[in-house]
C-alpha cells in the first residue's frame, strides 16, 4: 500500500510542469492584447501641475494652472516637429467648432515656428502654452506629443492619451467622461 | 592678494587651454557623479523600446538626466528624485521594481525556488540511499545487462 | 519566376513534412518497415526543397527583386553584397525561413547518422522534428510568407536593412543562434520518442547526448557572438542588458547545461531519468517560447521583430500543441519507478544534481523577471519595469555558488566520495585563491587607495582562481604528474577542463571589467585632450567621409601611453543616405588586458564634439571564456566513444548496435 501511495504521488508530480505550463499560456493569451508600450498616466486623479510660463502668440503674458482650471478643458501638448500632429490637428478644430474648450501646450518647440503653423493649420485652442525647456511636459509625465489630458473643472486629470486623438478615439476614450464631467459643470 | 589671484586666474585658464575638454555633464561637487551614473542606468526611458536614460538619444531621456542632474545639485536623496519622477511616469521608469505588494512575488520566488530546489535535491539524495524496497526487478535486470554491455565504452566521465 | 518557385518549393516542403510526420509513426506502431524508413527520405527531401526556397529568397535580394515584399522592405540597391545576402535573415520572414532550413538541416543529420540505432527509435524522433517542421512550415506560409509580391507596380528602390544590422555580426550571430535554438529539437524529439516507446535505459541517454553537446556549442557561440555584436555596434560599450530577447536566448542555454550535466548521470548510472527527459522538453520548449517573446510583439525590446498578434496567436497555438502535449505525455508516462542505483551524499551524482539546482534556478529567475511585467499588466497591477538590477542582483550571488561547487567537480567519484577527502582537495587552493585574491587588486591601480581597491575585483579573483587551481590540481593527479598520460584522458574530460576555464576566463572579464571600468562624456574641440585609465587621448579633429550608402563624420583621436602613440581611432557618426537613420561607430583597440572604446556623440557646434570615452580592463575576456566554453563542448563531443566503429567482435550483434555511429 506505501509503494502504491508513493507510486501515486510521483505521478501526480510529473503533472506539475504541465500544470505550471498551462498557467503560462493563460498570461500569455491575456497578454497578446496588451500594448507593452502604452503607459498609464501616474497622474489620473491628481491636480494639474502648478507651473509659470509665457504664453505662445503674447510674450509678455504669463500663465499659470489658474488660467487652465476652473473648466472641463483638453489639454493638447503639440509641437511643429511632430508628424503625428498634424494628423491630429484636424480633429482638434472639429471638436473646438463644437465647444469643446481646447488649451495647447506648445512642447519644446520654436516661437515662430509655432505661431506660424497654427495661422496655417487653424487654431483651435482658447491660447498655448510656450513650454520651451518642457518643464512642464516632465511635471505632467510627457515623453512625446502628441497627448491629449481631460481635466474636470476642478483641474483634476481625469484621462490622458498618448497618440493621435480620432474619431474613434474620442468615441472610446473621451466622449462619455467629457459629457459626465460637463453634466456636473453645470 | 591680488597677484595671487590673477595667478590663479591665469593657471586655470592656461590649464583648460592646454587641456580643454569639460565634462559634457558638470557637477558642482565630482562625488554627485557616481550617484548619477547609478541613477541614469538604473531609470528607463519612457519612450524607447527598453533602454535605460544612459544609453538612449531620445530627447525625453536628454531631459530626465538634466533633471536629474538639477535635483542632485538641489542636495535631493536618491530616494526623493526616484520618487518625484514616478509621481509623474509612475513606477515604469524603474528597472529596479520597489519592493511592494506587487512585487512580493517577482523578489521573492527566485529564493523560494532555489531552497525548493536544494531540498528537492536533499531529499532525493537521502532516499536514493535507503529505499531499496520499491525496486522493480526487470528494471534491475536491464540496467545491469546494460552496463555490462557499455562497459568497453567506459571511461571515468 | 524564382519567387513562386521559392513559394511552391516551400510547399512541397511542407507535404513531405507531413509525410515525414505521420507514416513512420504509424510505421513504429504497426510494425512496417518500410513505413519508419519512409522519415529518412522525407527528412533529406524536406531538406532540399526548404533549401530550394531559401536560396530562391536570396537570388531575390541579390537581383534587387523590388516586387518582393520582404526584399523591399529590408535592401536596397546601395547595399553591400554581403549585406544584402544577410538581409534575408534580418526580419521576420527570412528569419523563420532561415529557422526552418535549419530545422530540416538537423533532421536530415539525424536520419543520415542513425545507422546504428533501432529503426523504430529513429523513426519516432524524425516523426517529431517532421511534425515541429509542419508547424513552422504552416507559420510561414499562412501568416509570415517572405515570398508575398508587391503589386501592381513594384517600387523602384528598397527601404533599406537597418544600419545597425548592416555589419558582420549579421552574417555570423542569427545562424549560430539558431543552429543551436533548433539543434535542442533532436534531444527532445528524442525524449518524445523514449517517452512514446516507454524506453528510459541508459541508451536513450547515449544516443541524445552528442546531439545535446553539439546544439549546446553552437548555443554557446551564438549567444557570445551576439553579446560581441552588440558591444562594439550599439555604441555604448555594454554587452548584455538583460533584454528579453536576449534573455529569450540564454534560458535555453542554462535549461541546455543543466540537460548536458543531468545526462551525463543518466547515461552512466541510471539516475534522474525523469529529470532529464523533462530537461530535454524544457530546454527545447525554451526555445519556442523565446520565438513566441520576439514575434508576437508581447515584451517590449530593441532587438524584437515587428509584431503581429495574428502571428502570436499562431505560435503560441503551437506551442501550446508542442509544448502542452510533450508535457502531458510526460506526464502519463514519464518513469515513475525509481531507479535501482542508490548513491551517497558525496557523490557525482549529488554534485550534478546541485547543479542543476543552480542553473534552473537561475533560467526560472530570468523567467518570472522577463515575464513579470506582462503578469502585472494581465492582472491590472499596472505597468512595472524589471531590468538589470533584478537579474544581477539574483544571478551573481547564483553564478558565484556554481563556481565554488564546480572547483569540487573533477575530484567527486560516481557513487561515492569520500566527503572529508573531497574538502582536503580544496585546501591548498583555497589559500592560493585567497591570497591572490587580496594581493592581486593591489598592483591593479596605478595609485592604491581605498577608495580604488577593488573589492568586486577581489570577489572576482577568488572565483576565478578557485576554479582554476582546483581543475588544475584535478588535472595534475588525474594525469599522475607525467605528461605523456595526458593522452589517456578522454575528450569528455578536456571538454570538462577546457569548458569550465572557459567560464572562469569568461567571469573574469565580466568581473573585472565592471570593477575597474572607466568613462568619460566630454565635450571636445579639436586639440583637447583628456587622460583615462593610464592613457591619454587627444581629438585631434573630424572629417567627413562616404561610404557606400551612408554618408559619416569621421572623428580621429589619438591615444597615447607615457607619451608614445599606441593607436588611433576613428569612431564614426553616420548618416544612411536612404532612410535617414544615424548610426553611432565606436572604434575599439582591443587587447587582452584591456579595450580603449571611443564614440562620438552629437555635435555641439562651433566644431566642438560630444565625445565618450572608455576604458575597459579585461572585457574581452567575456567573449573568449564564451568560445572557450564551446571549444570545451566541442571536445566532449568529439569524444572517441561517439566515434567507434566497432565493439569487440561479439559484443556488436549482442549490443544490438547500441553504439552510435
Amino acid at each position: 500500500m506505501k509503494v502504491v501511495g508513493g507510486l501515486f504521488l510521483n505521478r501526480l508530480a510529473l503533472f506539475l510542469p504541465l500544470a505550471l505550463f498551462a498557467a503560462l499560456t493563460i498570461v500569455l493569451l491575456l497578454g497578446l492584447d496588451k500594448d507593452p508600450s502604452e503607459l498609464p498616466s501616474a497622474l489620473v486623479g491628481e491636480p494639474f501641475p502648478s507651473f509659470s510660463l509665457p504664453a505662445l502668440h503674447d510674450a509678455d503674458r504669463t500663465l499659470d494652472e489658474r488660467d487652465i482650471i476652473g473648466e472641463v478643458v483638453l489639454v493638447n501638448i503639440w509641437a511643429t516637429w511632430c508628424f503625428a500632429c498634424r494628423i491630429e490637428h484636424a480633429m482638434l478644430n472639429q471638436l473646438a467648432e463644437q465647444g469643446v474648450k481646447v488649451i495647447g501646450l506648445n512642447y519644446k518647440d520654436n516661437r515662430e515656428a509655432a505661431i506660424a503653423w497654427l495661422k496655417e493649420r487653424g487654431d483651435p485652442y482658447a491660447f498655448s502654452v510656450f513650454d520651451e525647456q518642457g518643464r512642464l511636459g516632465i511635471d505632467l509625465g510627457v515623453y512625446g506629443a502628441p497627448e491629449t489630458y481631460l481635466l474636470d473643472a476642478t483641474g483634476t486629470i481625469r484621462h490622458r492619451r498618448v497618440g493621435v486623438v480620432d474619431d474613434r478615439v474620442w468615441n472610446n476614450e473621451f466622449r462619455d467622461l467629457y459629457a459626465q464631467l460637463m453634466a456636473v459643470q453645470r | 592678494m591680488r597677484l595671487r589671484w590673477s595667478m590663479g586666474l591665469a593657471v586655470a585658464l592656461f590649464t583648460s587651454v592646454l587641456f580643454g575638454s569639460e565634462n559634457l555633464v558638470e557637477f558642482s561637487d565630482e562625488s554627485l557623479r557616481s550617484r548619477y551614473q547609478t541613477l541614469i542606468t538604473e531609470l528607463r526611458c519612457p519612450k524607447c523600446q527598453n533602454q535605460n536614460l544612459a544609453d538612449s538619444n531620445a530627447p525625453i531621456s536628454k531631459d530626465l538626466r538634466e533633471e536629474i542632474q538639477r535635483m542632485l545639485e538641489q542636495k535631493m536623496s536618491d530616494r526623493e528624485i526616484k520618487y518625484h519622477l514616478t509621481s509623474r511616469y509612475s513606477e515604469f521608469i524603474l528597472y529596479r521594481p520597489d519592493v511592494n505588494k506587487t512585487t512580493y512575488l517577482l523578489w521573492g520566488s527566485p529564493f523560494a525556488i532555489f531552497l525548493i530546489g536544494l531540498l528537492a535535491a536533499l531529499r532525493l539524495n537521502r532516499r536514493n540511499k535507503i529505499d531499496v524496497g520499491s525496486l522493480d526487478k526487470t528494471v534491475i535486470d536491464q540496467e545491469s545487462r546494460i552496463a555490462e554491455l557499455l562497459k568497453s565504452g567506459e571511461d571515468d566521465k | 519566376m524564382t519567387v513562386e518557385l521559392g513559394h511552391i518549393a516551400l510547399i512541397v516542403a511542407l507535404c513531405l513534412a507531413c509525410i515525414q510526420a505521420v507514416v513512420p509513426m504509424v510505421g513504429s506502431f504497426s510494425g512496417y518497415t518500410h513505413w519508419m524508413r519512409v522519415g529518412h527520405s522525407m527528412a533529406v527531401g524536406q531538406f532540399v526543397f526548404v533549401a530550394l526556397s531559401f536560396a530562391c529568397l536570396t537570388a531575390a535580394f541579390i537581383q534587387d527583386d523590388f516586387s518582393v515584399a520582404y526584399v523591399a522592405n529590408n535592401s536596397n540597391t546601395l547595399l553591400p553584397l554581403q549585406f544584402k545576402i544577410s538581409a534575408v535573415w534580418g526580419a521576420h520572414e527570412g528569419s523563420l525561413l532561415l529557422w526552418a532550413l535549419i530545422l530540416s538541416g538537423w533532421s536530415t543529420a539525424v536520419a543520415l547518422c542513425s545507422g546504428k540505432l533501432p529503426l523504430i527509435l529513429s523513426a519516432r524522433v524524425l516523426s517529431v522534428l517532421g511534425a515541429i517542421s509542419v508547424g513552422f512550415a504552416l507559420f510561414l506560409l499562412l501568416t509570415s510568407n517572405p515570398f508575398d509580391r508587391i503589386l501592381p507596380i513594384p517600387p523602384l528602390e528598397g527601404g533599406d536593412l537597418n544600419p545597425l544590422l548592416q555589419d558582420f555580426g549579421l552574417i555570423v550571430h542569427p545562424p549560430m543562434l539558431y543552429m543551436g535554438y533548433v539543434g535542442f529539437s533532436v534531444p527532445f524529439a528524442f525524449a518524445i520518442a523514449a517517452l512514446i516507446g516507454g524506453q528510459f535505459d541508459s541508451a536513450w541517454a547515449r544516443w541524445s547526448r552528442p546531439w545535446i553537446n553539439v546544439a549546446w556549442v553552437f548555443l554557446t557561440i551564438g549567444i557570445s557572438l551576439g553579446s560581441w555584436w552588440a558591444y562594439y555596434e550599439l555604441g555604448w560599450g555594454g554587452w548584455w542588458f538583460w533584454d528579453p530577447v536576449e534573455n529569450a536566448s540564454f534560458m535555453p542555454w542554462l535549461a541546455g547545461t543543466a540537460l548536458m550535466h543531468s545526462i551525463a548521470a543518466t547515461e552512466k548510472r541510471g539516475v534522474f531519468r525523469s529529470w532529464t527527459l523533462l530537461l530535454a522538453i524544457l530546454t527545447f520548449s525554451l526555445s519556442l517560447l523565446g520565438t513566441f517573446l520576439v514575434r508576437s510583439g508581447i515584451l517590449t525590446s530593441v532587438h524584437a521583430f515587428a509584431s503581429d498578434p495574428e502571428r502570436g496567436i499562431f505560435i503560441l497555438i503551437f506551442l501550446g500543441i508542442v509544448v502542452g502535449g510533450s508535457l502531458l505525455l510526460f506526464a502519463l508516462r514519464g518513469p515513475t519507478m525509481r531507479s535501482a542505483t542508490t548513491y551517497s551524499g558525496w557523490s557525482r551524482e549529488t554534485m550534478l544534481l546541485i547543479n542543476n539546482v543552480f542553473l534552473v534556478s537561475s533560467m526560472a529567475m530570468i523567467l518570472i523577471g522577463t515575464l513579470y511585467p506582462l503578469l502585472a499588466d494581465v492582472l491590472d497591477m499596472g505597468k512595472i519595469s524589471v531590468g538589470p538590477p533584478y537579474f544581477n542582483i539574483f544571478f551573481v550571488p547564483l553564478m558565484s555558488g556554481l563556481m565554488i561547487c564546480l572547483g569540487f567537480a573533477g575530484f567527486t567519484r560516481w557513487k561515492n566520495t569520500e566527503g572529508r577527502a573531497l574538502l582536503h582537495k580544496g585546501v591548498i587552493p583555497s589559500i592560493v585563491s585567497l591570497v591572490m585574491a587580496f594581493a592581486l587588486p593591489m598592483f591593479m591601480v596605478d595609485k592604491l587607495s581605498w577608495s580604488n581597491y577593488s573589492l568586486t575585483a577581489v570577489a572576482t579573483l577568488l572565483l576565478v582562481l578557485w576554479v582554476v587551481t582546483m581543475s588544475l590540481e584535478d588535472l595534475w593527479l588525474k594525469s599522475r604528474g607525467k605528461l605523456s598520460s595526458l593522452r589517456g584522458l578522454s575528450g569528455s574530460y578536456w571538454g570538462m577542463l577546457v569548458a569550465h576555464m572557459g567560464l572562469a576566463v569568461c567571469a573574469l572579464g565580466v568581473g573585472l571589467s565592471t570593477a575597474y571600468d572607466a568613462q568619460k562624456d566630454l565635450r571636445m574641440v579639436p586639440g583637447d585632450k583628456t587622460e583615462l585609465g593610464g592613457y591619454q587621448f587627444q581629438f585631434v579633429g573630424v572629417e567627413r567621409v562616404e561610404g557606400p550608402n551612408f554618408i559619416a563624420y569621421r572623428g580621429n583621436v589619438e591615444v597615447k601611453s607615457g607619451g608614445e602613440l599606441i593607436v588611433r581611432l576613428s569612431p564614426e557618426k553616420r548618416n544612411y543616405t536612404s532612410g535617414g537613420q544615424v548610426m553611432t561607430e565606436a572604434d575599439i583597440d582591443g587587447q587582452l588586458h584591456r579595450d580603449l572604446y571611443v564614440s562620438l556623440g552629437e555635435p555641439l557646434g562651433n566644431q566642438a564634439w560630444a565625445i565618450r570615452f572608455q576604458v575597459k580592463p579585461f572585457v574581452r575576456c567575456i567573449w573568449l571564456g564564451g568560445l572557450l566554453i564551446g571549444l570545451g563542448g566541442l571536445l566532449a563531443a568529439l569524444d572517441k566513444r561517439y566515434r567507434r566503429r566497432r565493439l569487440r567482435k561479439g559484443a556488436d550483434e549482442s549490443s544490438g548496435g547500441l553504439v552510435f555511429e
